[in-house]
């Protein structure tokens, strides 16, 4: 029953690629965390703001970005707006629908973080003289970012993982996608993921310990 | 104005499709809870070096990508151990096994917010360790955990779209299919995000609202 033989030399030759794919994973995720937060940033001031549209429409983002398929959304990005004429690359794709749902899940996890931090921090903020926006800015934005930092961090092992949907829009230069073509060349399917679960494996452990020792560093007040 | 070719036939294959996800995450959901359930349990009551090698097995769920798992899985059983086991079955083991790591994490997060001296207080009235977790943890622990496990079952849902690379045709599967023939993609994906949203939404706001509703006593 059991006669398949590894060749795991096959596969690790290969290693140097899957590599430079990992890198372009990391890239993927590390640029749609940071415009992720820029917008979950826009979104949140849009649902504290006063206008009714503005609260609609960020209401209506984060909940089609928490409630449907992130896969559902990349593809949304890719063949959705096809119909309109406009075609993006897998990379931008992968990009947009990353960052679509990162915008989303953080935009919810910033509103739960202001609801920890007391009205009083604000007023105080206005009574010792600084604008409404100064205030915002520098007595709750930083107490918000503080307490979601964790959250964040999760975010952001999510959007390394789901880097790895890229390769349904014909994204072939992250890992996933460097994997599967390899396993197309050399068919050693197992070896080949095997590697590429592991190089995942240790770009979470690193971001979520990378994360740790951050957090030791500037929340040590 | 609007046209589409859409036929009552191509709409039948859609809804087999939701059918298809919903079983495999009905059946994954169920087995993953009762064995997160079961690892839960297990680390809460070995402590953290006795409980290590299991908190590393079920950590690589939650650190590989889903769809890595799958193919992963169906080449090991496949082509290792040359098992003929239909892709099914492949989708809902890793998806089991998938779940049962993050509801480990919520059952044990569950069963460390009830307070130490209560359970103390329970065992002192001469309650057994079966009853002590079925009279005072299991309840309390519920009020803490039941929100985040909604809110995984609806992750499970929306990772089930993956099963795709092991040939379970589910819901987004045949949405791809239909829009190859039709090329309609936005209409059908529209359709095809509009099920999950119905589903998702009303039970992501009742997981908020129980977790609102507990939270305040």
């Amino acid at each position: 029953m059991f006669d398949y033989t590894f060749q795991w030399n096959q596969a690790l030759a290969r290693l140097p690629r899957m590599l430079d794919g990992a890198v372009v994973t990391l890239e993927v995720a590390v640029l749609s965390m940071l415009i992720g937060i820029v917008f979950a940033m826009i979104l949140t001031l849009m649902r504290l703001s006063d206008s009714r549209p503005l609260k609609a429409i960020a209401a209506t983002w984060i909940e089609i970005a928490r409630n449907t398929p992130a896969l559902l959304q990349i593809y949304m990005a890719h063949f959705g707006v096809a119909s309109f004429g406009i075609h993006f690359s897998p990379f931008t794709s992968l990009l947009i629908g990353i960052t679509f749902n990162n915008a989303g899940y953080l935009a919810e996890n910033f509103r739960g973080a202001l609801k920890a931090i007391p009205d009083t921090q604000a007023r105080a903020g206005r009574s010792l003289g600084m604008s409404s926006l100064q205030s915002f800015r520098y007595i709750i934005v930083p107490q918000m970012l503080r307490i979601s930092f964790l959250p964040m961090t999760n975010q952001m092992v999510w959007a390394v993982l789901m880097t790895s949907l890229g390769v349904t829009v014909g994204m072939n230069t992250d890992l996933y996608g460097v994997t599967q073509d390899l396993n197309a060349l050399t068919f050693r399917t197992f070896e080949l993921f095997a590697i590429a679960a592991v190089i995942f494996y240790i770009i979470t452990k690193i971001i979520t310990l990378g994360a740790r020792l951050i957090a030791s560093r500037l929340f040590r007040y | 104005m609007f046209e589409t070719s859409l036929t009552a036939a191509d709409f039948l294959f859609l809804a087999k499709g939701a059918g298809m996800t919903i079983i495999v995450t009905a059946i994954s959901v169920v087995i993953g809870t009762i064995l997160g359930i079961l690892f839960g349990v297990i680390r809460v009551q070995l402590g953290a070096i006795l409980s290590a090698p299991l908190t590393f097995f079920l950590d690589i769920f939650r650190s590989v990508p889903l769809l890595i798992q799958l193919v992963l899985a169906n080449a090991f059983l496949g082509m290792v151990l040359k098992l003929q086991l239909s892709g099914f079955f492949v989708a809902c083991m890793v998806l089991s096994l998938y779940t049962s790591a993050y509801c480990a994490e919520i059952v044990r997060g569950g069963i460390d917010a009830v307070p130490a001296t209560t359970r103390r207080a329970a065992r002192s009235l001469g309650m057994t360790w079966v009853q002590d977790m079925r009279h005072i943890v299991m309840p309390l622990a519920t009020r803490v955990a039941l929100p985040s496990w909604i809110g995984l079952a609806l992750g499970v849902m929306k990772d089930s779209a993956l099963v795709y690379v092991v040939q379970v045709t589910e819901l987004l599967k045949s949405t791809q299919i239909l829009i190859t023939r039709l090329q309609e993609p936005l209409f059908l994906l529209l359709i095809c995000g509009a099920f999950y949203f119905i589903i998702s939404f009303p039970l992501a706001r009742f997981g908020g609202y129980l977790e609102k509703r507990w939270s305040n006593d």
